[in-house]
């Protein structure tokens, strides 16, 4: 019988990394071990555990990973709840991938990248930072600026400080909302902190975090000089299909599943305003 | 054209059942009407229209999509999805046909719906010209004919005999296998139905109602109308005009437990309840308001946007007759669309 | 009985709102056609002269509204009550639902409402307008021009056995007051009993099974004023948005008739509004009938206040055994 894309493959939990107190980034291969399928750097897949719900996460490995696929997953509803409380080899199901990507082939070739994160906001642009850094040459500076509420509750620490942070022409700027003890980084808030380091606007941005992160660092980028049509952010709605047929993530006449999860801020302006 | 006796039209039912299985409108209690499978006995609905529409033959309401057995950690999918059998329609009006295509264009567009795919491909659909239109009508405000509705065979009912024309392959092979209980025809009859069907259309009382205002690019135009307020304000958030509506098609995909295993099943869904769009974190619809003008716009705006200008909506009139507080498409239409529409 | 027309009721609108007594009214609003009015919030008398309708359609039963209605800011409320409605007033009042003091109720005395699909059977297709202006109802169809048709024989199921013509609720009355009325509203619950459980679930699955899941009946009922129903809240557990076998639909609506049981006045919009016309006021009734027999007669909103039997423990209640025993006894 043909492929039906409702039906979901196997896979299977090889590694659970507690990111953050609510935050853990799950590995996940199929039953043979090997990648389950192939995506580009934003798309999504829908995860499940049968009996317990099915859900859309951001698939956070870079498509150059090639063998296996992660999900940073926060702790928020049933779903995640239950995901949490997971070992490894839990199988689960996955299908996708599903929505757009970032344009990593096109717009963004030879541009200056800027990233800017806010808490579990970094999931989405890990697989696109990661894909921009293996493909090094083919992009200008990059700059990414991640915030989150305290030095625990930063995504990919570890990853940040050892990788990101020592590779040429790239740039990391870390900082959390209050002070803390131990932490000599910035501390202040994401959209203050953006402002303050003062971009030139040549780069081409990429926001991704809480609506409020985004609205006040938008506000910001644009005093910088930036175009919206230079910015890109994700958005995330209610979804059960994941191929724009079951109705309910549109926002006007896009499917956040289908048309999104990226999209460009003047393209976000062209549509009704409720997400 | 072929035709057959009404008298006998039993006979015609019986050497279609023979084939496949037959499914025509029939009375139910209080003056509802439904599809049923046609058996001896089985007597035909002289209603208009059935009280759910037809879209239920390719989606039904509920359906089970696969199974899954867990034990400890693993999991195991089982695809229960076969091979659908043959069936036949009969009585299909206009409008409910034409909803068939605007449900086609999202269930068979990339990646294909393979449950509704399955059904459609075996599905034969006749219609049948609707000789007495009702008040609450408006197809025609979508292009529709319901003097010569489509489908793979058309049928007319007169007074005396049922005249039937084969539109499609599928339906040329069904007509051609009944020639036993057929015979020739000319179009006389036909055409004199349609000619009378076409003067009671010109006496509707929505007529004149007319998709002008609405279509590809008017989302700015309409979505901060203040209209939505008044219009939604008394809206009880069920789900009536969306489960009697032939071209509403959201779904919903839940689990079962069975306590023996998950059934993984989909089920119509409505943009009308406050959970549709309710995930762990937020709701991008708190207020009914939004919710009432995400129905309409969808039907007259975003689908139309999507679909080369094709409207959601086919007027048939059922949320009319069946609204509880009687607001519907036609209200918001005309609301919407200011007084020239009136 | 003098028909109250609409010009008497825009009429005392206009008075209350010019006064400030009121700020809103909520009332009906005309449709397409004759019979399809829309329950409609009015500010200014002039709105209510261009579309305020009162007339044998007028059927929907505002108490509900009043939840919503008063909650909006300064909110002070003319209502416009028939007898069944103030049934529904005082019970939700006897459950703090709303706010008393926000409301100002006129009723308004009711020959009972007519039922679209009675008319819509005997007339068969094409109703373009329906003329209610005698007891004989006028109807102009697109086939066989006007019938008529005595207006007894097509009223709302609820009107054929109306329970009361008298207001048990009002800040002032129009027209003249009714009395509380014998009706024979059991008598299809008796006929029901009188059936073998086997015919009664033959009687119950044929309507049941009609059942498209909408949720009109519970979303119109004013004593299911849940803020979230337990059947549409994903976290409920029970979240049920289709049955999954003809089992459970009969679940919903026989566990929708226990929630309100006891509080259920009899006002029968779950059956006006059922798009596929099941006689659901009939499950609703069974319980009245059975807490009637069981604790003597009892009409839920009579009074705001009542305790109904079934939250009001009394030592001389009769035992479970006693209730299930009933019939052989």
């Amino acid at each position: 019988m043909t492929n039906e894309t409702l039906i979901p493959k196997l896979g299977v939990i090889t590694d659970i990394r507690i990111d953050t107190p609510d935050i853990k980034t799950f590995r996940v291969v199929s039953l043979e071990g090997k990648k389950l399928f192939e995506h580009r750097p934003g798309q999504c897949a829908m995860v499940s555990i049968p009996g317990v719900g099915e859900a859309m996460f951001s698939i956070t490995s870079s498509p150059t990973n090639t063998e296996y696929m992660e999900f940073s997953i926060k702790k928020c509803g049933c779903l995640t709840t239950w995901l949490h409380q997971a070992e490894v080899g839990q199988n689960v199901t996955v299908r996708g991938p599903y929505g757009n990507p970032f344009p990593v082939d096109d717009v963004f070739v030879g541009k200056d990248l800027l990233f800017v994160a806010g808490g579990v906001g970094l999931a989405p642009l890990r697989s696109v930072i990661n894909y921009c850094r293996h493909y090094r040459d083919r992009y200008g500076k990059i700059d990414i600026v991640y915030g989150s509420r305290s030095k625990d509750d930063l995504l990919d620490y570890q990853e940040i400080i050892n990788e990101w942070s020592t590779d040429s022409g790239v740039n990391v700027h870390l900082t959390i909302d209050r002070e803390q003890e131990g932490w000599d980084g910035h501390v202040g808030f994401v959209p203050t902190y953006v402002k303050e380091l003062g971009f030139e606007p040549n780069k081409t941005a990429v926001l991704c975090g809480p609506p409020i992160m985004i609205k006040f660092t938008l506000q910001g980028l644009s005093e910088l000089g930036f175009n919206r049509e230079q910015v890109y952010t994700t958005l995330e709605l209610r979804m059960k299909c994941g191929v724009g047929k079951c109705g309910r993530c549109n926002v006007g006449n896009k499917y956040v599943c289908k048309d999104g999860p990226v999209f460009r801020m003047d393209q976000l302006d062209a549509l009704p305003d409720e997400y | 054209m072929r035709k057959i006796s009404l008298a006998n039209l039993d006979k015609f039912f019986a050497k279609i059942a023979e084939q496949a299985k037959l499914y025509i409108p029939v009375d139910g209690k209080n003056g509802t009407s439904a599809f049923k499978l046609w058996q001896e006995g089985v007597v035909m609905s002289q209603a208009l229209n059935t009280t759910r529409s037809a879209k239920d033959f390719f989606f039904p309401q509920t359906e089970n999509l696969m199974e899954f057995k867990t034990e400890g950690k693993n999991i195991e999918i089982i695809d229960i999805r076969e091979e659908k059998e043959d069936f036949v329609i009969f009585g299909v009006r206009a409008c409910d046909v034409k909803s068939f295509e605007i449900l086609d264009r999202v269930f068979l567009s990339e990646p294909v719906d393979t449950f509704y795919a399955s059904r459609r491909e075996k599905g034969v659909i006749i219609s049948l010209a609707c000789g007495r239109p009702n008040e609450t009508c408006f197809c025609k405000t979508f292009g529709i004919d319901p003097a010569s509705p489509e489908g793979d065979i058309t049928a007319w009912k007169t007074e005396t005999d049922l005249y039937l024309k084969a539109n499609t392959e599928k339906g040329e092979k069904l007509l051609s296998s009944l020639d036993e209980t057929t015979e020739d025809a000319d179009e006389k009859a036909v055409e004199e139905q349609k000619k009378a069907i076409n003067s009671i259309m010109d006496k509707l009382p929505l007529k004149d109602l007319t998709t002008d205002k609405f279509g590809v690019g008017k989302t700015k135009e309409y979505f901060n109308s203040p209209a939505w307020d008044e219009l939604s304000s008394h809206c009880l958030g069920c789900g009536t005009c969306t489960f009697v509506c032939p071209t509403c098609q959201c779904y919903d995909v839940k689990d079962f437990n069975t306590g023996n295993g998950v059934k993984r099943f989909r089920c119509w869904d409505s943009c009308m309840y406050s959970d549709f769009t309710l995930m762990a974190h937020g709701n991008s619809r708190l207020s009914q308001k939004e919710r009432f003008r995400q129905r309409f716009m969808h039907k007259l705006v975003y689908y139309p946007d999507n679909n080369d200008g094709m409207f959601s909506c086919v007027g048939c009139g059922r949320c009319l007759a069946k609204c509880p507080i009687s607001m519907n498409i036609v209200k918001v239409m005309k609301t919407l669309g200011g007084k020239e529409n009136d | 009985m003098q028909k109250i027309t609409r010009e008497t009721l825009i009429e005392k609108a206009n008075e209350l709102l010019s006064s400030g007594k009121v700020n809103r009214v909520l009332g009906w609003k005309k449709g397409e056609f004759s019979y399809d009015v829309t329950p409609a919030v009015f500010t200014d008398v002039e709105q209510m002269k261009k579309d305020f309708v009162f007339d044998d359609f007028s059927g929907a039963n505002f108490s509900k509204y009043l939840i919503k209605e008063t909650r909006k800011e300064d909110a002070k409320v003319l209502v416009f009550l028939k007898p069944c409605d103030t049934y529904s007033f005082n019970q939700l009042l006897t459950e703090h639902r709303f706010d008393r003091e926000k409301v100002y109720v006129v009723g308004i005395p009711c020959d009972g409402m007519i039922d679209i699909s009675k008319i819509k059977e005997f007339a068969g297709d094409g109703v373009v307008s329906v003329n209610t202006d005698s007891d004989n109802i006028k109807v102009d169809t697109l086939y066989d021009g006007v019938k008529e048709i005595a207006k007894d024989k097509i009223l709302l199921e609820r009107c054929v056995n109306c329970k009361s013509k008298k207001h048990v609720a009002y800040d002032e009355l129009i027209g003249e007051e009714g009395e509380i009325l014998d009706g024979n509203r059991f008598d299809e619950v008796a006929k029901l009993e009188s059936m073998t459980a086997d015919e009664r679930f033959e009687f119950w699955q044929n309507e049941l099974s009609r059942c498209i899941r909408c949720n009109a009946c519970r979303d119109v009922c004013p004593a299911c004023t849940c803020e979230k129903c337990v059947f549409g809240n994903p976290n409920s557990g029970v979240e049920n948005k289709s049955p999954a076998n003809s089992f459970e639909e009969q679940m919903f609506h026989i566990i929708r008739a226990f929630h309100v049981a006891g509080r259920c006045t009899d006002c029968g919009e779950c059956s006006r509004v059922c798009p596929q016309n099941i006689p659901l006021h009939l499950l609703n009734r069974k319980f009245i009938k059975d807490i009637n027999e069981f604790y003597g007669d009892y009409q839920a909103g009579e009074e705001v206040g009542l305790r109904a039997p079934l939250v009001n423990y009394t030592k001389e209640d009769l035992e479970p055994s006693e209730a299930v025993n009933r019939e052989e006894k």
